[in-house]
C-alpha cells in the first residue's frame, strides 16, 4: 500500500494542497468548494487518497483535472449524500400542524427542495402534501449539484433494509396511514408510487454559483449549509431570501440557523427547535 | 502547553463522566470535547443534568461555534463532530463509523489535524472499538493518549482496544484520569 506523506510535521502543506486542488476543480469543472467547510474536504480528500492508493494531494489533482469520470467519483466523495425519508421526524410535525395550514390559504404553490440528495426527504415532503390533499395543488423543484443523486432522486427505487426506519419516522412525524401505502416491494427495493413523483421537477442546480428560483412558497434545504463557512452559508441564505415569496417559508436541518447570519433580521422565527422560519414582508 | 482535550466513550460513559468531569474545577484552562455515543435521541436532559453537577459549563456544539476554555462540548446526536483550523466546530451527516455517529476517531482525527502536539485524548469505558484509531493518531502526532484502566472500567472493550493499538502513555482509573487531566492543563511549557 502507498504510504499517504502527511503527518504532524507538514500540516501546512497538506492545508495548501487542498486549496490548490479546490481552485483547480473550479477553475477546470466550474464546482466551488472553495468555501466549504476546511474539516470536512481534508477528511474527504483524506480518504479518497486511500481508496485510489495516491500518496499525495498534488497527484489526486493531477487525475482530477485529466479525467472527468475520476473527478465525478471525487464530487461524489466531496458531497455527503447521506439523507433518510422523515428525518428528524418532530420537523415533519411541526410542517403539518404549522407550515400546511398556511400552503392551505394558496390556490397554487412552489416548494423548492434545495440539496434533495437522493430524493428521500422529497418523496417524505410528497406523502405529507398527498395526505393533506395539496399535492395536487403545487409544483415542487427538487435540486441538487450532483446528477447521479438527481437520478437516483428521479426513478424513487430505494434498498428496502432501511425501511423499518423509515416506517417508523413516518408514524412519529404524524403520518396518516402506513408507509407501506406508497410503495411496491420488488426484489429487494421499494418502488414509489409515480403519483407521487409527478409534480416534481429534479433539476441540477448549485447553490453556489447558480441564480435564484422566482416567487417560491416554501424552501427545504437540510443539511447542506452545516458544509459551508460561515460567509458562503450567509450568501445562500439570501439567496433563498430572494427566492421566497413575502411570508414565504424557509426551513433549514436541525443543527442549521439563520441566528447570527446577515439576513437574521429579514426571517422571524415560526418554530426555532425545528428550524423554520417566515420572510418577513417588505 | 496543551490546548484542548477531547474524550470519547460509549456504554457506561454516562456515569463515568458523571465522575470525572465534576473534577475539573474553575478556571481549568482547556477546552474538554466529548464524544459520547449515546443513541438517535435528544441529549438536552442529559446536558442540563451535567451542567448543574459540572463547575465548567456543559453545552452541545453548534456549528461554527468558537471553542473557548471554561466549557465542555458534547456533539450532537446523530452528526459528526469536526474541528476547524480556526478553532470552531463543524458538523457533518457522512455515513456512520465503527457503527457510530457521532463517532469518536472522526472527532480525535480532525482534533489532532488542528491542535497536534498540544492535544490530549482519553478513552473511557465502552463497548466497541471507536476511538483507538483516533487515539493512535494523537498520539503519533505528539499528543498526549490516556486510556481508562479496563479493570475499572464497566465496558472495558473500548478502553482494550486503546490499548492494543493506541498503546497510550496513561492507563489510569477515572480519579487518577482527573488528576492527570488537572496536572498537564495547568502546565507551562
Ligand atoms: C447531507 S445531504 C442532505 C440531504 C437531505 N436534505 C437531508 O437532510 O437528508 C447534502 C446534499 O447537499 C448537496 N449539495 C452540497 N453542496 C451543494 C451545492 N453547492 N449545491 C447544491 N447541492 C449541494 C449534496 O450533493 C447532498 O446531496
Amino acid at each position: 500500500m502507498t504510504q499517504i506523506n502527511y503527518n504532524s510535521s507538514n500540516v501546512d502543506l497538506l492545508n495548501i494542497e487542498i486549496q490548490l486542488l479546490m481552485e483547480a476543480i473550479f477553475l477546470r469543472y466550474g464546482y466551488d468548494f472553495r468555501n466549504y467547510s476546511k474539516a470536512h474536504i481534508k477528511r474527504r480528500v483524506l480518504h479518497r487518497l486511500v481508496l485510489s492508493n495516491l500518496s499525495s494531494v498534488t497527484q489526486l489533482q493531477d487525475m482530477v483535472l485529466r479525467d472527468r469520470g475520476f473527478f465525478n467519483e471525487f464530487l461524489d466523495d466531496l458531497s455527503i449524500n447521506v439523507t433518510e425519508m422523515f428525518r428528524d421526524p418532530e420537523f415533519y410535525k411541526s410542517l403539518r400542524e404549522n407550515i400546511i395550514p398556511k400552503l392551505r390559504t394558496y390556490a397554487y404553490f412552489k416548494i423548492w427542495h434545495a440539496g434533495c440528495s437522493t430524493g428521500e426527504e422529497v418523496y417524505s415532503l410528497a406523502i405529507l402534501l398527498k395526505e393533506e390533499g395539496l399535492l395536487d395543488r403545487c409544483q415542487v423543484y427538487a435540486t441538487d449539484f450532483n446528477r447521479k443523486v438527481l437520478s437516483t432522486a428521479k426513478e424513487g427505487v430505494y434498498q428496502k433494509n432501511e425501511i423499518e426506519q423509515y416506517e417508523r419516522n413516518y408514524q412519529l412525524s404524524g403520518g396518516l396511514h402506513k408507509l407501506s401505502d406508497y410503495y411496491k416491494s420488488r426484489y429487494g427495493s421499494i418502488i414509489f408510487d409515480k403519483e407521487l413523483s409527478n409534480k416534481i421537477v429534479f433539476a441540477d442546480h448549485n447553490l453556489v454559483i447558480d441564480k435564484v428560483f422566482a416567487d417560491v412558497n416554501l424552501i427545504l434545504c437540510r443539511n447542506v449549509l452545516i458544509y459551508f463557512e460561515k460567509n458562503l452559508q450567509d450568501n445562500v441564505i439570501g439567496l433563498f431570501y430572494e427566492s421566497l415569496v413575502p411570508s414565504g417559508i424557509l426551513c433549514l436541518g436541525t443543527k442549521e440557523s439563520i441566528k447570527f447570519s446577515r439576513h437574521e433580521n429579514f426571517f422571524e422565527a415560526i418554530d426555532t427547535k425545528q428550524k423554520i422560519y417566515k420572510k418577513k414582508i417588505g | 502547553m496543551y490546548k484542548a482535550i477531547v474524550i470519547g466513550t460509549s456504554y457506561g460513559g454516562l456515569e463515568a463522566l458523571k465522575t470525572l468531569l465534576p473534577k475539573l474545577g474553575s478556571g481549568f484552562p482547556l477546552p474538554v470535547i466529548v464524544v459520547l455515543h449515546i443513541g438517535e435521541h435528544n441529549n438536552e436532559t442529559f446536558l442540563t443534568y451535567m451542567d448543574s453537577i459540572c463547575t465548567l459549563s456543559v453545552k452541545e456544539a453548534e456549528s461554527h461555534e468558537k471553542i473557548n476554555p471554561g466549557y465542555v462540548y458534547f456533539a450532537p446526536p446523530n452528526y459528526h463532530l469536526l474541528i476547524e483550523s480556526d478553532f470552531t466546530f463543524s458538523l457533518t451527516t457522512d455515513h456512520k463509523h465503527n457503527f457510530s455517529r457521532p463517532s469518536i476517531d472522526i472527532l480525535f482525527e480532525s482534533a489532532a489535524w488542528v491542535y497536534t502536539h498540544r492535544l490530549i485524548g482519553v478513552v473511557l469505558t465502552g463497548a466497541n472499538s471507536d476511538g483507538a484509531q483516533g487515539l493512535k493518531m494523537i498520539k503519533d502526532f505528539g499528543g498526549m493518549s490516556i486510556v481508562q484502566d479496563p479493570n475499572s472500567a464497566l465496558s472495558p472493550a473500548m478502553p482494550r482496544a486503546a490499548l492494543k493499538i493506541a498503546k497510550p502513555e496513561y492507563q489510569l482509573n477515572l480519579e487518577d484520569i482527573a488528576v492527570k487531566l488537572i496536572e498537564f492543563a495547568f502546565k507551562r511549557k
